[in-house]
């Protein structure tokens, strides 16, 4: 048993770290946020060349064969600078349904030009009814020819505005909410049968809704079996929530860091109001929900690394603890920086904000205790 | 980061399990659970004996003293393992809070006489450092050692202080200087319970037990041989302890058997023609606690790892202790709530037998006396003021 990081994760934390520290400052952040593209090219070529993008993939498709832990020290310090480029989106969410459940030859063709910053991609899963049921899908894909013709909406796509492809979630035979029933397609969005509507959120993500009217697919393009893509979805909510998380727990600690060090510096009443005990008192508290987060992230990841029976119990608990410790980090950062707090500003509400959208991505608390109690006590 | 057993590790686990539920027998837990308190005080000593024939009685002493040697995961393993054999703790006081100053601190002489004894079990020991005056503020304690030739003359009185009544022994933080700090002018000292003076009052708690008791010092002798360590020092060697000893009233592995107690009697509860355990408002609560326990495991485990590599447990112990004993008395309000209105049954009213199982009466007394947990071992708040200045540097 051991809690220690191998030497390469230390290296890779650290590069990560010193990147955020130099490069993607607070007020660079927000420009880019802010920019009519939603992220940095250029800082997404430097991705590439720190090896960022190649992580999670296998060495054969030149990648850096990462596990868990990699994704885990790579998003955590991702949080605390509050990164915008879509890590997420394209590596983890694209390149890990690809890696999954892609034919060797869509592999060949995706993987190393994800790996080199020259592919933007995206998962469209979410539609307007569906909330978080991963299963609750409209979305048609017909057989026609040699493939499918697709119809349907898919919303709030990550990274759906700069994504030259998305991974597609669509009804090839069953009833809207079943599990069976639901095909995983790689879809091409730069087709006069997709329209985007890009919108921005308030944690800054430029996202798009995507209209498919009779758009058409190649049967090579479907991603693993017909009807089974279900698991697949399954799977990928299980990782990103895990990569969310990890994130989460970069800015609680950001939060947490920033809020006792202004306790220590504001003064009223003559003394910094870090010397009064009803505020030390509730630091502590965010502290020690910090701390619990934390070591439910190490118990999912290890957990996910040794292949155990309960990983996904570990993750839904996870989910959980991120959203309750995420809601009482952000709201006592905010209200112990007083008047400071509720202003934009001041990297605190943003902070929050993004930990608010991490909360919800991929299924909230609520969503998530449920899934827990059901398999602990049903 | 790796924290899946390793085949040794199991088989391990295996010969634990085995001794557990070998020789934690039914006649011993019936005497364990015997309202005679000099049979209690039997079948502990006899428990411990056994486990000290075993060689397992003290796992996180060095292997120099009597330890066993264990990493930080065996330890793991065998806290695991016991508590979820329903296998009681050892009492604290000899194995887990004096022993280990005696070997850290204390003189040859001292380790001779005292710690085979406490292996062996064949000395209880209490603990004397809160006072009917200082509580939280431990270090404002006024018994007073006076120096006279080879002794000291102690007189004042100690408070809460656990099975004193059984006890042969009771270490004691005395003043022995009033000049500078007040943690400057303490030094520790071991009191045989059969000197002239010793005077123990009984205190009966909230769930009608006697385990607390007030004990009085009346112009004690006491040798200066029973010092550890150097006089006005003692501050420092109580801490030591300290930390150890919150360490260890996290109950993590205890608190989950606990649980899965209160999950097994929610299965059988029958509530409108459905089990407890089915009505989601009960299973939100019960996750609330379970998903906070999960991560309290891991914090544990993080702490063991860090201790096994050479640190000591520091303010990393009071967040255990806090969480640990927040979730001891979450779980313990919860099983109130599943005994339903056998939770007020007293058992000198009616018998388990006429009951048809002793599970509220169990969850009372457990409820009541765990409302010590958030107060004694320094109070929770205390344990927040070390955590804001030691961690937060507030």
């Amino acid at each position: 048993m051991n809690f220690d990081f191998s030497e390469e994760q230390v290296m890779l934390r650290d590069s990560v770290a010193r990147y955020i520290q130099d490069e993607y400052g607070f007020d660079i952040r927000q420009r880019i946020a802010h920019s009519p593209e939603g992220m940095s090219r250029e800082n997404w070529r430097t991705f590439a060349e720190l090896g960022w993008l190649s992580i999670p993939f296998a060495e054969a498709h030149g990648g850096f064969g990462g596990g868990a832990v990699d994704i885990m020290v790579v998003m955590e310090q991702l949080g605390k600078g509050l990164v915008v480029e879509p890590y997420l989106a394209t590596v983890l969410l694209f390149g890990g349904l690809l890696e999954r459940a892609a034919s060797a030859e869509l592999q060949e063709a995706f993987i190393p030009r994800i790996i080199a910053g020259e592919c933007q991609g995206a998962f469209a899963f979410l539609e307007r009814q569906s909330r978080f049921e991963l299963a609750d899908v409209a979305t048609t894909a017909k057989p026609a020819g040699d493939g499918y013709i697709l119809n349907g909406e898919k919303v709030v796509v990550l990274n759906g505005t700069q994504a030259e492809y998305a991974v597609v979630s669509a009804r090839t035979s069953g009833e809207q909410s079943d599990q069976h029933g639901i095909s995983l397609f790689l879809v091409a969005l730069d087709s006069p049968a997709v329209k985007r509507h890009s919108y921005r959120m308030m944690d800054g993500q430029l996202v798009a809704n995507l209209v498919f009217t009779d758009a058409q697919v190649l049967a090579g393009q479907l991603l693993g079996e017909l009807d089974k893509g279900y698991a697949q979805i399954e799977t990928a909510a299980l990782q990103a929530n895990l990569a969310l998380a990890a994130e989460a727990l970069g800015i609680m600690e950001q939060l947490n860091a920033k809020t006792v060090e202004y306790t220590r510096t504001r003064k009223q009443f003559g003394v910094a109001i870090g010397s009064f005990q009803a505020l030390q008192h509730r630091m502590v508290d965010t502290f020690m929900a910090y701390e619990q987060t934390k070591s439910l992230l190490y118990r999912a990841v290890c957990a996910l690394t040794d292949e155990e029976e309960d990983a996904a119990t570990a993750v839904h608990a996870l989910k959980v603890m991120v959203d309750k410790a995420g809601k009482h980090i952000y709201g006592e950062a905010i209200q112990l920086h007083g008047g400071m707090g509720i202003t934009d500003e001041l990297d605190i509400g943003h902070y929050a904000k993004r930990l608010m959208m991490i909360i919800t991505t991929f299924g909230n608390g609520d969503y998530h205790q449920a899934k827990f109690n059901a398999l602990r006590y049903n | 980061m790796d924290t899946a057993f390793a085949p040794e590790e199991l088989a391990f686990r295996d010969e634990v399990r085995e001794f557990f539920n070998k020789e934690y027998d039914q006649a011993l837990q019936d005497k364990l659970a015997s309202s005679e308190p000099l049979v209690y005080k039997q079948a502990v000593i006899d428990w411990q004996k056994k486990l000290h024939a075993k060689g397992w009685i003290v796992p996180n002493w060095p292997e120099e003293h009597g330890g066993t040697g264990w990493d930080a995961t065996r330890q793991f393993i065998y806290e695991t393992e016991r508590a979820a054999s329903g296998v009681r703790d050892v009492v604290p006081f000899g194995l887990k809070m004096v022993g280990p100053v005696i070997y850290t601190f204390g003189s040859d002489e001292q380790k001779e006489r005292f710690l085979p004894s406490i292996l062996a079990s064949d000395e209880w020991w209490c603990q004397g450092y809160s006072e009917p005056g200082s509580g939280s503020d431990l270090a404002s304690l006024k018994t007073k050692a006076v120096r006279d030739g080879d002794d000291y003359i102690v007189t004042g009185a100690k408070i809460w202080t656990t099975y004193a009544q059984f006890a042969d022994w009771i270490f004691c933080l005395v003043r022995t200087s009033t000049e500078g700090k007040k943690q400057e002018g303490i030094s520790f000292l071991l009191i045989d319970m059969k000197s002239p003076g010793v005077k123990v009052n009984p205190i009966v708690s909230i769930d009608n037990h006697h385990s607390l008791n007030e004990v009085e010092f009346n112009e004690v002798r006491v040798p200066v041989a029973n010092r550890i360590g150097e006089e006005n020092k003692g501050w420092t060697y109580a801490k030591a302890l300290l930390a150890h000893e919150r360490t260890a009233i996290a109950e993590v592995a205890d608190s989950k058997r606990n649980l899965k107690q209160v999950r097994d009697f929610a299965q059988r509860e029958i509530n409108g023609g459905h089990a407890l355990l089915a009505d989601p408002m009960f299973q939100k609560r019960l996750s609330d606690i379970e998903i906070d326990l999960m991560a309290l495991e891991f914090t544990e485990l993080r702490v063991l790892a860090s201790v096994a590599a050479g640190g000591a447990p520091g303010a990393e112990s009071s967040l255990l202790k806090i969480k640990g004993t927040e979730i001891q008395q979450a779980i313990q309000e919860l099983r109130m709530e599943v005994a339903g209105y056998y939770q007020g049954v007293l058992p000198t009213e009616l018998s388990a037998d006429q009951l048809g199982h002793g599970f509220g009466v169990k969850a009372r007394q457990a409820f009541m006396y765990g409302r010590a947990a958030t107060i004694y071992g320094g109070s929770n708040e205390v344990q927040k003021n070390i955590i804001a200045k030691a961690v937060l540097g507030l």
